[in-house]
């Protein structure tokens, strides 16, 4: 047999190197491990601060994808109904020992301060201003996070979405901008049922057991509270559930590593939401006081 | 009419680690390759570059005059349209039916109706012999239907580009044969140009047009099947033949100590088994890049070894014959 030393069709056809000068000795094996090794605390900040970078775009590929045409308006009523059933129940039933806790502690705060006449005012406030975005920033980031998170984490592993992409389709368009949207609609629904549920446990205790009357409860909070409260409410819960889907999408499309990696993902997007959320609350919260005059008495 | 795929020097690596380096090679229009080598060592990487799934650190795909590693995302979507890609597991869509997983990319992109998306998808379906299975979630059905029905999502834009991902893992050896068949029956009806990464050695020596090697981080070899199957080079030979006695060793390349007590102990390689012919198409019509068996052989004054290109086109290639 004679080698073959002819080429084929073309030059760039036919690439003939050998791979006698390959084997390198033992030592080429230990030298390829101690490559990955190495680097400390700046390699972790340049990672650290590259993660930020890359979910800052991914974040304004979604805002792409949200104003892009066609919207994708089945998976959004599929991913809508998949968020609020596994989110009604749980926030409903935080919302009414959340909602007693804080016309517990309020009222028996305010009667120390002399103030019993403002009772139903402060807590209903309370509740709306504040308990209720956080209960629903809980829900939304535990239940409808994860499961964000977990779906989207599966399809990566499973090369789903890969494949989507070589058939054309863009998954955060397709899969990404609509939870988006049904998050944030779902939290704002959300965010009206704690807030109805708190009014009402909060309602109850303060009536019922902490012997409050019910008509100094109603004029107080007419006297103090106002529509803006509500609407700075849901203005939060629109976001919070917007910025958990963004957290969970961008985690469970960048999972990596089998199932286990899928769970890691889960892991780091719900502390990372729960994280996010309070310190946005908090922002707007400072906001708002900033910018709407608040009543006097 | 099949696209040309032009890959030059082409290298990619994860942190800091090459995978391959320097990879350069044309699949030529309308033509069957197919690219082996050793587990790992990137080759289901490799046709994730291609498709623009994963960014080479250097190097050009050029495709139509563009190259696919400096499109944007948006026109990557475009042409991505040209590809048919199965991937390694087939990459089913879990939460819909294998009907609605074929249908998918005839919903998306065109504006057939749904008894004409219907009658595509039964005929391709009944080609991969998955009629029946319809209704079914790709959790319920088994690794090669899977496999199949990836197939015939993968086919079903008519693509000019086709990647298969190890179709025949996961088959048993009657399917593999009538999947051989198919992808030459395709590539006779469509001229769509293929590009097959395979670990099927029989596949390997009788289904393309043209064989490439991945070895130890860079192409060892890439030329038309009577090249690499006539070629004496130690890895393309013991690869192509199956053979422990090489430079392959169990992890990835043996080390110095043992290719020289190999040699030493005087190990004689066996002679290289015949060059069996080309599978046929179903129909007896040629295709249209095909090649009259051992041209290319009499081109390049090689002898090819004894008993080459002889009986039935198609036939099995037996390893026991060539051991003989
Ligand atoms: N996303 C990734 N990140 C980091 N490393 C990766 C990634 N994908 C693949 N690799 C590495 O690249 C190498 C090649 O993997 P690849 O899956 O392409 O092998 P293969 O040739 O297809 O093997 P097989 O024949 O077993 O399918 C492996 O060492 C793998 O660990
Ligand atoms: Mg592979």
């Amino acid at each position: 047999m004679s080698p073959p030393t002819g080429t084929g069709r073309s030059a760039s056809n036919t690439s003939t190197s050998t791979s006698t000068s390959t084997s390198s000795g033992p030592g080429s094996g230990t030298g390829k491990l101690a490559a990955g090794t190495g680097g400390g605390g700046p390699t972790r900040l340049t990672s650290g601060l590259r993660g930020f970078g890359h979910f800052f775009a991914f974040c304004l590929d979604a805002l792409r994808g949200l104003v892009r045409r066609p919207f994708q308006v089945r998976e959004f009523v599929q991913q809508a109904w998949f968020i609020s059933s596994v989110s009604i129940l749980p926030a409903a039933l935080v919302a009414i020992p959340f909602g007693a806790v804080i016309a517990l502690q309020l009222g028996s705060l305010v009667r120390q301060l002399g103030a019993q006449s403002f009772t139903g005012a402060t807590s209903v406030l309370a509740v709306v201003r504040e308990a209720s975005p956080i209960v629903t920033a809980l829900i939304i980031a535990g239940a409808g996070g994860s499961a964000i998170c977990a779906d989207l984490g599966a399809r990566k592993i499973r090369e789903e979405l890969d494949a989507m992409e070589v058939l054309g389709i863009d998954p955060v368009h397709r899969l990404v901008a609509p939870r988006i949207v049904a998050a944030a609609l779902v939290a704002a629904l959300l965010n009206g049922l704690v807030s109805v549920v708190g009014v009402a446990g909060g309602y109850f205790f303060n009536v019922v057991m902490q012997g409050g009357t019910p008509g100094a409860y109603l004029a107080s909070f007419q006297a103090l509270g106002q529509l803006s409260d509500l609407a700075v409410g849901e203005v939060k819960a629109v976001l919070f559930g917007a910025v958990a889907a963004l957290v969970a999408s961008y985690h469970g499309m960048t999972a990596k590593g089998g199932p286990k990696g899928v769970g890691d993902a889960v892991n780091q997007s719900v502390v990372l939401t729960f994280m996010l959320l309070f310190a946005l609350n908090f922002v707007i919260t400072a906001v708002y006081f900033q910018l709407v005059p608040q009543r006097g008495m | 009419m099949g696209v040309e795929v032009r890959v030059e020097g082409l290298t990619k690596s994860f942190g800091g680690q090459p995978v391959w380096s320097d990879v350069s090679l044309t699949l030529p229009a309308g033509e069957i390759s197919v690219l082996l080598g050793p587990s790992g060592t990137g080759k289901s990487v490799f046709l994730k570059t291609l498709v623009g799934l994963l960014k080479p650190d250097r190097g050009a795909i050029w495709i139509e005059g563009r190259d696919l590693a400096r499109l944007s995302e948006r026109a990557l979507y475009e042409v991505r349209k040209l590809f048919g890609v199965l991937f390694q597991d087939g990459a089913l869509f879990g939460s819909m039916t294998i009907y609605d997983n074929v249908a998918f990319p005839l919903r998306e992109h065109t504006r057939r109706s749904e008894s004409e998306i219907r009658a595509v998808v039964h005929e391709k379906l009944e080609m991969v012999g998955l009629l029946g299975a319809e209704r079914k979630l790709p959790g319920e059905i088994s690794g090669g239907m899977r496999k199949r029905a990836g197939l015939a999502r993968a086919l079903v834009l008519d693509p000019q580009i086709i990647l298969f991902d190890e179709p025949d893992s996961g088959l048993d050896p009657v399917r593999t044969a009538y999947l051989n068949q198919l992808i030459i029956d395709l590539n006779q009806q469509t001229g769509a140009t293929f590009l097959i990464v395979t670990h099927d050695i029989n596949t390997a020596r009788t289904v393309p047009d043209n064989i490439g090697l991945i070895y130890h981080g860079h192409l060892a070899m890439f030329g038309p099947r009577e090249m690499l199957l006539s070629s004496t080079e130690p890895v393309v030979r013991q690869f192509l033949n199956a053979q422990r006695i090489g430079p392959i060793g169990m992890a990835e390349e043996k080390d110095s100590d043992e290719l020289r007590a190999e040699a030493e102990a005087g190990v004689e390689l066996p002679p290289l088994p015949p060059i069996p012919l080309q599978l046929a198409p179903s129909d007896g019509r040629p295709r249209r890049a095909e090649q009259s068996p051992g041209r290319w052989c009499e081109e390049h004054d090689v002898v090819p070894p004894a008993g080459s290109f002889q009986g039935v086109r198609g036939s099995v290639w037996q390893p026991t014959e060539a051991l003989r």
